[in-house]
């Protein structure tokens, strides 16, 4: 079994896809610890969706998908951001957005036929296929939101917790708000880089969701949803390697085997349901 | 001695309503001051406005001799929205420590100093026995009980209680009544408590502040609350009726206005 690991990580792109991985896994759990108190879940779905008209449209004007999601995503992260609270009573609206943005894909899709073939690739992800130049890309996109998010955390988890009393205290709840969806955009671009747009939820969702219902501090609820959250993609490429099928089945299927553990746990024995 | 609050002339329009209009109170410290009023009487509003949230159109209000401002220090508050955190295992005690200097930049690790601070606010607030235990298996007393520890941190001299009691049953508004009466007693704050219903307060408040009709009258229980004063600032005829030891109010035409009614 060892011998098959050196063999494994003896390949390039494997190589690079656990790195590409493990950079959307990290801040992807960080920032899904924040997705999870916040409850804006729909959000990451939302802007994961979004960023599929950027991700096909980019092909149009020729540059690459993960920059025309990444400018998509953060544009409507930012936009979501400014009008906060109202978005939440608008369901209808948010439905139908994401339906011509999805719709709009698929037009972008068809007019750059060279292109089809990349939308599986877009839609359910394609780790193997990071290349070093991406791999940069996504470690200076990944250090520069964990940097900001970290120096925005103490503020953003108190207006979590307690938003009108934060707001007493001086603590700008939109500007934190439009912070953070920025990030949330980023990190969303960035994890539909390993498990694609259709699967984002999971990697932003999973970890967290699963820590933060076990865990009854800030700090052990972060590092346990790091330490979900790479162990998922870890396994799941290593099995990918293993079995041909693909990683985006094996990261998905851990998470949701340890999401089902997790709910049963906390439902039965810790009694988190009252 | 400078006044805890000073209110003078005060008056808010929200969206081109007038929701206040030249309210009046003088509040010496240590002075429990219950606030009450029907819905939309602008309970809530006074409140913002003391914190600096909603400006005023009219007069001053000072906090301590100082123009009331937002991130005031000596104004700790428990707001009326409740947070909900279904779902997840966020301890009593996480809850408190995140907002304990919750203003600052960097990450939320909270030094030897603010962690003594968490526990001073939780003792004092009478959450320790169930410190450790998710936010989301509470009851709603314990639920309100962090909600005023968070209200405590950083010794505050003014503390805005809004709406502490709703949904709570009686039983637990006594004993939510008792610990914020300990503390009024233990650490001299001035309190300002709104509330629907003047019965569970009776024994503990030393003036009311009621509002109704966008103006406001501060006095003693037996001064305020009275058929003449509360149909003054109605500008209906209201009965305010005294059995064993409660006060109902009603309108005389039938129909009550303030008993024990909550959310």
């Amino acid at each position: 079994m060892i011998n098959q690991l050196t063999e494994y990580l003896s390949y390039d792109f494997v190589r690079s896809a656990l790195i590409a991985g493990s950079l959307a896994a990290v801040l992807g759990a960080i920032v899904g610890y924040f997705v999870v108190i916040r409850r804006v879940g729909f959000a990451a779905h939302a802007l994961a969706h979004v960023g599929f008209t950027g991700a096909t449209g980019a092909a149009l004007f020729g540059i690459s998908p993960l920059n025309g999601m990444l400018v998509i995503s953060v544009l409507a992260g930012a936009m979501m951001g400014v009008f906060g609270n109202r978005l939440h009573r608008s369901e209808i609206a948010i439905g139908m957005v994401l339906s011509v943005c999805l719709g709009v894909g698929t037009l972008f899709l068809t007019l750059y036929s060279g292109f089809a073939g990349q939308a599986s690739a877009i839609l359910f992800g394609n780790i193997f296929g990071v290349s070093w130049h991406q791999i940069i890309q996504i470690t200076i996109l990944s250090v520069a939101s964990l940097g900001v998010l970290l120096l925005f955390s103490r503020k953003l988890l108190f207006a979590s917790i307690q938003p009108d009393l934060a707001e007493a205290r001086g603590v700008s709840l939109s500007l934190l708000s439009v912070v953070f969806m920025i990030i949330l955009g980023v990190s969303v671009t960035l994890a539909s880089q390993v498990v694609g747009i259709l699967l984002v939820f999971t990697l932003i969702i999973g970890p967290a969701g699963i820590a933060a219902r076990l865990f009854r501090g800030f700090w052990s609820g972060t590092a346990a949803s790091l330490v979900v959250a790479l162990a998922a993609v870890w396994t799941g490429i290593i099995l990918a390697c293993a079995t041909n099928w693909p990683p985006s089945f094996w990261i998905t299927g851990i998470l949701f085997v340890l999401y089902l553990l997790v709910e049963v746990f906390s439902r039965f024995v810790l009694r988190l349901e009252r | 001695m400078t006044s805890a609050l000073a209110i003078a002339d005060a008056g808010v329009r929200l969206g081109g309503h007038e929701i206040l209009r030249a309210v009046n109170a003088e509040i010496a410290p240590g002075e429990f001051i219950g606030i009450f009023g029907p819905n939309g009487a602008g309970k809530s509003t006074l409140i913002r406005a003391i914190l600096g949230l909603t400006p005023i159109c009219t007069g001053t209000i000072t906090v301590f001799g100082v123009p009331a401002g937002r991130a005031n220090r000596l104004i700790g508050y428990m707001p009326q929205s409740r947070v909900s955190l279904e779902g997840t295992a966020l301890s009593a005690r996480s809850m408190i420590a995140a907002v304990a200097a919750g203003d600052g930049w960097g990450m939320p690790w909270n030094r030897r100093g603010l962690r003594e601070e968490v526990d001073r606010a939780m003792e004092l607030a009478g959450v320790e026995e169930y410190a450790n235990r998710p936010f989301a298996v509470l009851s709603g007393g314990e639920r309100q009980r962090v909600g005023l520890a968070q209200a405590l941190l950083g010794k505050p001299q003014l503390l805005l209680l809004d709406e502490p009691l709703a949904s709570l049953d009686p039983k637990n508004q006594m004993l939510l009544i008792e610990r914020i009466a300990d503390i009024k007693k233990t650490t001299g704050t001035t309190i300002l408590f709104t509330a629907h219903d003047v019965n569970p307060l009776l024994g503990v408040m030393d003036r009311v502040l009621y509002i109704a009709g966008g103006e406001a009258a501060i006095g003693s229980i037996d001064d305020v609350i009275t058929s003449e004063a509360l149909s003054h600032l109605y500008k209906t005829d209201i009965r305010a009726i005294r059995v064993e030891g409660n006060i109902f109010i009603v309108a005389a035409e039938g129909g009550i206005i303030e008993a024990a009614h909550h959310d």
